[in-house]
Formats: structure tokens, sequence, C-alpha cells
């Protein structure tokens, strides 16, 4: 029996929901690592926990999840980064945010701790003392010591936090050569709003709204995530209806932000035209959620057991009404972004992901499907109403700007077939599970995964026995393609830096916590 | 693409009314003496995101789109503070962008004016109280104008902008 099936075997017993989690020691800890680097699991999230390390593993190819723990009665546990590289910007974090340190860290700087909080390891109990002087405890912004790139004729350019556009706070340092990046390093940190400090010991419904603006764009996804694991937890049986308006409020968020993000695409290769076109479907789609849902970006309308408020006739027929513009607009953009050799010209080869950095970092939505890797947690690790509702998952193996261009394009097309077969098939009845009794005052964790627009969100979640949050995790998809991003830049010219970076679109307020 | 530019020419513009004058004149009403001196009838913004979820972001974003169309007001974005009027300004204030905001600040020439986008920005919002927030943009620049919401329509950021450019008229 290999590790993974030891692991799974031992958690079922144990008290995470519906995939089991379960404590392993430093030396199975190490042989899971073993195979993160053999290729045959992927690392879904690593996240620490007062006095422990958590590590969320899937089977490549497979179905099944597992979650491993690693108690650390001395504050460290193996790490994880020292073979395995997806790992090193979480291990910095839970280092960061609990003061347990990854033994054998291949970087040992600070993450998210910019040494402007007036605490150290805020969230963390079981504090390990650093020896004195130790210079990478607590740094001045400005001393953040990059990675480096030396030859003649180098030049280094620093981007931000405070960029040109209208876009979040980060820091991009470029070492070039001439025109060409020669490295790029990203450093993140900026909007950490202690999210998890704050959802620790709130009552669900507050930790939901909290959830729901992790990452705004993806509120839909996030609290999606966030509820099933409590629902997970709790054993709260979901009413058909909800999942079923679940689903289109998830397909209209990946609609509204694949439109923008085309548009914006073609916007930094200067064809604002594109631009002009999707932004008016984009808003457009907005408008509908609020007239169907009440609220633009559809905050706060997942809640735990179900959904918030009802779909009116007059929504559905708003919804239906958006589809049919979309479906008759759309196909001209298509033709337009694939007519103009001059916006191909920019777009075609430029950005390049390699497939095997794609499945080793794990990197799912558009930036793994365009070069090669099928994840989709809507069709991998299936979840009510998409387990039993035929759709493509859109792919592509050319890894470039072009590819995550096209990728969108499919699945804005299969988001409106989804939210059609969706209203098609409404069932009736409640929205709303009745949450009193349903395993209150009991404590009890869940795990869930949930397709959002960029890729799998995966929320961990402990609930203590007076029903409140005792530990709240939610891994935004972008941690496993920031790192990839860097490689994509790798090569091509700084101008071509908005383009790739806006065909990743990665939040810098999903992983910045 | 010379079709979809010919149906640009002959459809009915998208482009809707601007909000209601008494909304602006209240708003512009509220806005203190100092920002009452002459603005002109343009306004330079420079947005900074202290830490919002990027949802004040998303609705800034779209003000752009042919719906609202800012540019016919003579407002517009602009990519750099030493360009800038007035800072829009996002956020909890995170305590990791604090010093970048403030710099942002005091790059930006006077007169000048700060306005709050979104509950957050307005007193930390739902973040309020954590070790990483300043709760709101006031704790570290004086702000001109809030405008609340979660995140504020494009409507309701718009007409706050607008009231800017009447109280710069009085």
């Amino acid at each position: 029996m290999d590790a993974f099936t030891q692991l799974f075997e031992k958690g079922r017993n144990g008290p995470c929901r519906p995939w089991p989690r379960a404590e392993v020691s430093a030396a199975e800890w190490t042989a899971l690592t073993g195979h993160l680097v053999a290729g045959d699991l992927v690392l879904m999230g690593l996240w620490g926990d007062a006095g422990a390390a958590h590590m969320a593993l899937r089977e490549e190819g497979g179905g099944r999840l597992a979650v491993a723990t690693c108690p650390c009665p001395d504050g460290t546990f193996p790490s994880v980064a020292r073979h395995h590289a997806p790992a090193a910007r979480l291990e910095r974090t839970v280092r960061d945010l609990f003061g347990l340190v990854a033994e054998g860290a291949p970087d040992p700087r600070p993450w998210l701790d910019h040494g402007r909080w007036g605490v150290r390891h805020p969230l963390g109990t079981s504090v390990r003392a650093e020896p004195a002087g130790d210079a990478n405890v607590v740094l001045a912004a400005d001393a953040y010591p990059f990675l480096a790139a030396e030859g003649e004729g180098l030049h280094q350019i620093p981007v931000g936090p405070v960029h040109a556009g209208i876009i979040e706070p980060g820091h991009f340092r470029f070492s070039c050569y001439g025109e060409t990046v020669v490295r790029l390093e990203g450093r993140l940190g900026y909007v950490h709003k202690g999210i998890e400090g704050l959802m620790a010991g709130a009552d669900i419904a507050r930790a939901a709204r909290l959830a729901g603006r992790q990452s705004g764009d993806s509120t839909v996804a996030y609290a999606l995530a966030f509820c099933r694991a409590v629902e997970a937890a709790r054993g709260i049986v979901v009413p058909e209806r909800a999942h079923a308006l679940r689903a289109v409020m998830a397909e209209l968020e990946r609609l509204a932000n694949h439109l923008g993000d085309i548009g914006g695409i073609c916007n930094d290769a200067a064809f604002a035209l594109m631009l002009a076109h999707c932004g008016v479907l984009r808003e457009l789609v907005l408008r509908a959620s609020a007239r169907g849902f009440g609220h633009r970006l559809m905050m706060d309308k997942v809640v735990p057991g179900g959904v918030a408020c009802d779909l009116a006739p007059e929504g559905v027929a708003a919804l239906r009404a958006l589809v049919a513009h979309a479906r008759a607009a759309f196909p001209a953009l298509v033709e337009l972004y694939d007519n103009t050799a001059s916006l191909q010209d920019r777009t075609v080869g430029t950005g390049f992901t390699r497939p095997d950095h794609v499945r080793q970092f794990g990197a799912g939505g558009y930036v793994g499907r365009a070069s090669g890797r099928a994840f989709d947690a809507r069709r991998s690790l299936p979840y009510p109403p998409y387990d039993r509702l035929p759709f493509e998952v859109a792919g592509r193996t050319e890894g470039d700007v072009n590819a995550r261009v096209w990728v969108r394009i499919r699945e804005v097309e299969e988001s409106l077939g989804l939210i059609v077969r969706l209203l098609d098939t409404l069932p009736a009845g409640p929205v709303l599970a009745e949450l009193n009794g349903t395993g209150e005052g009991r404590a009890g964790e869940g795990l869930a995964v949930v397709e959002g627009f960029r890729g799998d969100v995966l929320a961990f979640v402990a609930l203590g026995a007076d029903g409140r949050v005792r530990r709240a995790h939610l891994r935004d998809p972008s941690w496993f393609q920031w790192p990839l991003l860097e490689t994509a830049i790798e090569g091509n010219i700084v101008a071509d830096f908005p383009l790739c970076n806006k065909s990743f679109n990665c939040s810098y307020s999903g992983v910045d916590l | 693409m010379r079709k979809l530019l010919l149906q640009g020419l002959f459809k009915a513009p998208l482009t809707e009314r601007a909000p209601e004058d008494d909304a602006v004149a209240r708003l512009a009403a509220e806005l203190d003496g100092a920002a009452r001196a002459r603005l002109g009838r343009s306004l330079s913004i420079r947005e900074v995101d202290a830490g919002s979820c990027n949802g004040c972001e998303l609705e800034i974003h779209a003000l752009g789109n042919a719906f609202y169309d800012l540019d016919r007001f003579g407002i517009r974005f602009v990519a750099s503070p030493r360009h800038a009027d007035v800072l829009l300004v996002t956020g909890p204030v995170s305590k990791n962008m604090a010093e970048a905001l403030k710099r942002t600040y005091d790059a930006t020439p006077g007169p000048k004016w700060v306005v709050a986008a979104g509950d957050c920005a307005i007193n930390g919002g739902i973040f309020a109280g954590s070790y990483a927030c300043a709760d709101g943009v006031g704790a570290v620049v004086p702000v001109d104008l809030r405008i609340p919401g979660c995140p504020p329509s494009p409507v309701d950021v718009l007409t706050g902008l607008l009231a800017l450019v009447e109280a710069g008229k009085g």
C-alpha cells in the first residue's frame, strides 16, 4: 500500500469530510513529499494550524483527495519545498503567520510579513524562539533581498506596488538584458488583511462573508467553496434548487471575468476595440446578475445551507435574454480576434508556459488548460450539479497567451450553454436548508474544492463545538500560477509583460490573505 | 472588423445619462471648504488599491465601458500620482500598503483630494479590527469624500466624482 492510500485509510474515521485527514509522522510526511516529486500526487494546498502543518494532496488522474497533518511539537516540520518547489511560498506563509518553520526550506525569506504588523506570527500559538539577530525575521520593506541576476549589461526595473493601471498592488522586479527579461521575481503580500485571523472565532455567517471577500472577482467561487466545506463538516443537505442556482451564479461569474479578461488582454496588445465590445458584454452580465440575484458581483448570495435569495421568473427572463444577446454578439468578436493579424502577432508564441511546469505546480484554470493539463474541478472532482451536467472542458497545448485567450473563449461559450441548461432544468423547492439542529454543537471539519474562473479554490474549515470557525483556510488558484508567470515572461520583452500578466490574471488579494 | 465599426456608426450609443443632479448636489455639499477650490471642469484620478478584495477595482474599471463612459465628463485615470488631482483609494489600508499610500499621497501635487471608495476604505468595513489593517483611509491620509458600498456600483462612484467636479465649479 503506498503512502497516499495509507493516509486515506487512516483518515477514514478522522474528523474531516468528505475527504479524510490524518496525522502523519515526519517520515510519512517526507514520503508523501516524494510522491509529489514523482508526480503521482498533486499539491492542493499547505497551511498552518495551532502546532501543526496541513498538506492537501490529490492523486494525479484520480478523484481522491486527502489531508496530511504533521504535528509540530517543536515548531518545525520537514520542508516540502526543499524537494518540491510549488510549496515554497506556502511554507513561507506558514512561518509568517504561525511561526512554524519548514526544516531545510530553500528560501528563508519572509513572504506576507513585511515587518509592518506590529506582531509576529499573529496566528501562531507555538512560537519557536528565533535566534537573536536573525536577519530574516523582520525586514524593512526596502531591504527584501531579491534573487540575483548577474552579468554584464544586466539592469533591474522595479515596478510597484502602486501600478499605472487600475489593478491590485504587488511588486515586480525585472532583471533585463536590453529589452529582454532575464528574470522576474514577484513580491506580494501588500494586500494582506489578516482574513484567516478574522475568520478564527467568527460565526459561519460572518466567516462566509469574509470568504466572499478574499478575492472579490471570485466571490461566488470562494463563498461556494467555504459553504461546501461547512456543509460537509456539519452534514447539511443543500436543496437541489440551491445547487442549481449556485451553479448559475458560478457560471455568470466565469462569464463576466472571462469577458473582461479577453477584452483586457487585447487592450494590452493595443487593440482597444475588443475591450470596448467585451466591456459591453461584461456589463450586461453584471446587470443581469443584479436583476437575477440582487448584486452585480453576487456577493453574499451563496450562504451556508443554500443561497440567500431565490431566482424570480423575471430574473430567469433577464438571464435568458442575456444569453441570447451574448450568443448573438460573441461570435463576431471571436472572429475579430482570430482575423486580426496585428493582434495575433502579439499573442501567438508570447508568454509560453511549459507543460511540465504546469504539471509540477498543479496549475489549474486557463493557465493549466492552455498548457495541456486537463484538470477542471467541475469534472475531475465533480460536485452538484456538475456531476450530472454535460459540458466540455476546454483545452489547448500551445501554452502561450493566445492559447489562454482561446481557452477563455471556449469557456465563455460553454458557460452560456450551461446557464441555459441549468435554467431549463431548474428544480422547484426551497433554496435554503434548515440549519438549526444539523450538526450544531458538534465539532467537525470539511474540505471542498470548487472551480472558480481562474482555477480551483480549495477550502478547509474546522468548526469548534460552539459552532464557530476554529480555523479556515482558502487556497487561491493563483498560489500555483504566480510562480509560472515568472517562467512565462523569461526571454520575452518587457513590453509584453502586461500582456502575459493579463493572460494569467492572477489574484493578489486571493494569495495575500 | 469593418462591419463592427460600421455597426458602431449607425447604432444608437449605449452611453447612459449622467446620474441625477440632486444626488450629485447632495454629495457636493458634503465636501468641505478646501475641496471647493476651483478644479476646472476636469479631474485626473490616480486609483490606489490599499488592500481591497479587488471588487471595488472591478466596478471602477467598469466606469470606462460604453455605458458609463467616464471620459465624457472630463474625468480620466492617470498613470502617475504626479499627474493626479484626486486619489481614489479602495480597501481598508492594509498595514503593508500604508507606506505606499502615504508616499503616493505625498507625490500628488496640491491642490489634491482623497476619495475613499467602498465600505472598507471608509472604516475598514468587514476587515476592521484586524492586526493587518489600519481600518480606513482616514487613518493614513486626510479624506475629502466617502463613497459607501460593497463594492459601490459604477453609478455610485460616478456620482461621487461628479460631485467633486461640481464642488470645483462653486
